[in-house]
């Protein structure tokens, strides 16, 4: 079974090109990546994309989807069809479920709901300690026969520097890879902002950026000590930056992420206290913004996430402070991430660099390239058209969104998992 | 009935960052005839008379709430209170269902307050009657800001250009918040004083000077706000000891004495006496305006719901027409 896609503006991030050409899928993969005046070979269907892009489908770390626990937020069924509707082709799901993932047994649980009702890859992540408590590891060996793909306790620190540090040792041995929410959790307890004149104004518990560089340089500390392979899996503000770059010039295994929300919305945007901007780690001030979003650009950043994050109404419908962190951006996350295209901030190619080859290289997966012999997982999309955003028409159990009622430009057309269409708009 | 306010257009009464100056020298106007009126034995008006009126405070208060609730009664309201922290809140109810329950009931003025920040604003939107603000976590307490405008402004005789002084604890205040909104909006330069940790320096962003030392903060100042230190808001460690904070930040004579002679000491109430403020400077008559806060408070409430109930009553008469 062959599939040829002609006319179609391809998005390479490993080659960092945005050029016209065409694909040839055979049996789910990619054969070959032809140039636009290349003889078109024959195939037995033929996608004509008419000029819209096509890439390597998203790859998207730290998705939460609520089973076991909460499937009235989100189940594998409603998250699968999300990411297909957005583009996305390989979630990589959190621990963070009520129990959270912390054994062989509930992993062997979540992968197999996952087979069976999710129409695109899923790859989960394991907790990193039991019950994501900080006091003693899980484990490791087994969660990575049953198919981890990383360990994180989410947004729980370690605060334990000595379980943290005979985890990464642990995990170090067993070639695992540990995702880490850089902060300082005792500086950052109960903030609901960031500090500034925002926060002041609103009256809202806040937490000072500093707190989220106090926690990267704890954990670069740890990771001098151990070698581990670690990732930071928000970053969110300009002054943990040099130490990012720091890190990684001196040889550490460390990358980085940030969320679809820091890179396109900042802390007004809570207005008058609108829950649906609240996120953890808190929306940033506009400098901070600007400085994550030249991160993603040179590098130092190394992947976007959506940070999907579904909460039902009542969880949201309450007092700021007291509201659920958290927004769905599962569907949201591309058309998000074209306004950084669109403002002249980030090109096209260096938006999948970090959406999907950089999460797929991470985490040892053969998605996220448009390149003979990987997998035929890819979106086409139309980069320009606009429209308005209605969060009931998201596909996810929760539609907690912040772009409710936004202006967006450039929507998914399909979406193809190993060759196969698994959504077509 | 009353005519419709000049210039007061609000539907709610959730903070001074929305009031336009014109407005919120309508209130203060509106309310200098309301201290006349309770002076005299004879208190009554009828400004809302059929109105009934709801105080849920979510929070603990007496003075706030008697405030609001003789202003009402003093206009003719039916005011009913709600000690909402006794009530089914502890059964698990929503803010939003407690709202809707009580906006089911039609009430027309809602005093709220709550421990959350926002949560007035989030409740006002819920229900179709007036919403007052009395106090909203660390974000506003509008009415304060007013009856603390009104008392300035008659003893002063202006509410503009004053060198004015809040200290203490800024960074839990709801009240120093609402003050340095309103304060700005008239044209006055504003001093925070107080040690930084209860002084954040974000606030000099809103325009203010920042001290931490009261002797140098002080100096030739024509009002002395005093706030409370809220220790039930701190979560530890901002102040090393009362008997220091005192020491440093406590207003006594020497301190005051770097302000301008006839400069008047102001404090929102309940007070800490040899905290934040030394009992004698707070009982002496001739710098003390503290019993003309509270004085000024019900008239002051008393405006703000006349004004609200006179928005109300033409919103729905063009809803019904």
């Amino acid at each position: 079974m062959t599939l040829l896609f002609t006319n179609a503006r391809l998005i390479n991030p490993d080659a960092g090109t945005d050029a016209m050409g065409h694909l040839l899928v055979q049996d789910g993969a990619i054969v070959s990546v032809l140039n636009e005046d290349a003889p078109l070979p024959s195939a037995d269907r033929i996608v004509d994309c008419g000029g819209k892009c096509l890439a390597p489908g998203i790859v998207d770390i730290g998705v939460k989807v609520c089973e076991p626990g909460e499937r009235h937020k989100e189940s594998y069924k409603s998250a699968g069809l999300a990411a297909a509707a957005g583009g996305v082709t390989t979630i990589v799901t959190r621990p963070d479920t009520l129990p959270a993932i912390d054994t062989p047994e509930t992993l062997e649980f979540v992968t197999r709901r996952a087979q069976a009702d999710a129409p695109i890859n899923v790859v989960s992540m394991a907790a990193l300690t039991k019950g994501r408590e900080g006091r003693e590891m899980v484990e490791i060996g087994f969660m990575l026969d049953a198919g981890a793909v990383a360990f994180s306790d989410c947004d729980k620190v370690v605060q334990n520097a000595k379980v943290f540090s005979r985890a990464l040792t642990y995990a170090k041995s067993c070639g695992a890879l540990v995702i880490a929410h850089p902060q300082e959790p005792v500086l950052s307890a109960g903030a609901a902002a960031t500090s500034g004149k925002f926060a002041t104004l609103r009256g809202l518990p806040a937490v000072s950026p500093m707190a989220e560089r106090m926690g990267l340089d704890r954990d670069i500390a740890l990771l001098e000590m151990t070698g581990a392979k670690y990732h930071a899996d928000q970053i969110t503000t300009a002054r943990a930056l040099p130490a990012l770059e720091r890190a990684k010039k001196n040889g550490l295994d460390i990358t980085a992420g940030t969320s679809i929300h820091h890179l396109t919305l900042n802390e007004l945007d809570v207005a008058d206290y609108r829950t649906f901007f609240k996120v953890k780690p808190p929306l940033r001030s506009e400098e901070d913004r600007l400085a994550i979003v030249d991160a993603v650009r040179s590098g130092v950043i190394d992947i976007i996430s959506s940070m999907h994050t579904p909460q039902d109404e009542e969880s949201k419908r309450l007092p700021f402070e007291e509201a659920a962190s958290g927004a769905v951006a599962l569907e949201t996350l591309l058309p998000a991430a074209l306004r950084l295209y669109h403002a002249g901030l980030l090109d096209l190619p260096t938006l999948f660099r970090a959406m999907s080859l950089n999460p797929a290289k991470r985490l040892g997966l053969a998605g996220g390239r448009l390149k003979a012999g990987a997998p035929a997982d890819l979106v086409m999309f139309d980069a320009d058209v606009p429209f308005v955003l209605d969060r009931f028409k998201l596909r996810s159990k929760s539609q907690n969104t912040p772009y409710d009622t936004q202006r967006m430009q450039g929507r998914v057309l399909a979406t193809f998992v190993a060759g196969e269409c698994v959504f077509e708009r | 009935m009353s005519d419709a306010p000049t210039y007061f257009r609000q539907n709610h009464l959730l903070g001074i960052e929305p009031l336009h100056p014109l407005e919120i020298t309508e209130i203060l106007d509106l309310a200098d005839s309301y201290v006349e009126l309770n002076r005299q034995t004879q208190k009554h008006a009828d400004a809302l008379a059929g109105l009934t009126q709801i105080n849920m405070f979510f929070e603990n208060s007496t003075r706030t709430q008697a405030s609001f609730e003789l202003a009402g009664k003093r206009l003719g309201a039916d005011v009913m209170n709600m000690a909402m922290q006794a009530s089914s809140i502890k059964k698990g109810e929503t803010l939003i269902d407690t709202a809707m329950t009580l906006n089911a009931m039609h009430p027309d003025l809602l005093v709220v307050r709550h421990p959350h920040s926002g949560a007035v604003d989030l409740l006002s939107q819920k229900v179709n009657c007036a919403v007052l603000n009395a106090g909203d976590g660390k974000h506003e307490h509008p009415t304060q800001a007013l009856l603390d405008a009104l008392t300035i402004r008659r003893a002063k005789g202006r509410l503009h250009r004053l060198n004015i002084a809040i200290c203490g604890d800024i960074a839990h205040s709801r009240v120093a918040r609402s003050n340095l909104i309103l304060l700005g909006k008239m044209e006055n330069r504003i001093r925070l004083i107080g040690p930084p940790t209860l002084v954040p320096g974000h606030f000099a962003e809103f325009g203010a000077e920042i001290y931490d030392d009261m002797h140098e903060g002080l100096k030739d100042v024509d009002v002395v706000m005093m706030l409370r230190l809220q220790k039930e808001r701190m979560d530890g460690g901002f102040i090393p000891s009362e008997r220091e904070y005192y020491h440093r930040f406590g207003l006594d004579a020497d301190k005051l004495a770097q302000a301008k002679p006839d400069a008047i000491v102001m404090h929102p109430g309940p007070m800490n006496r040899g905290v934040e403020i030394d009992g004698t400077i707070a009982d002496d008559i001739n710098r003390s305006v503290i019993q003309e806060q509270v004085e000024m408070g019900v008239a002051v409430r008393m405006a703000a719901m006349d004004l609200l109930a006179r928005n109300l009553r033409s919103r729905r008469q063009g809803e019904a027409a």
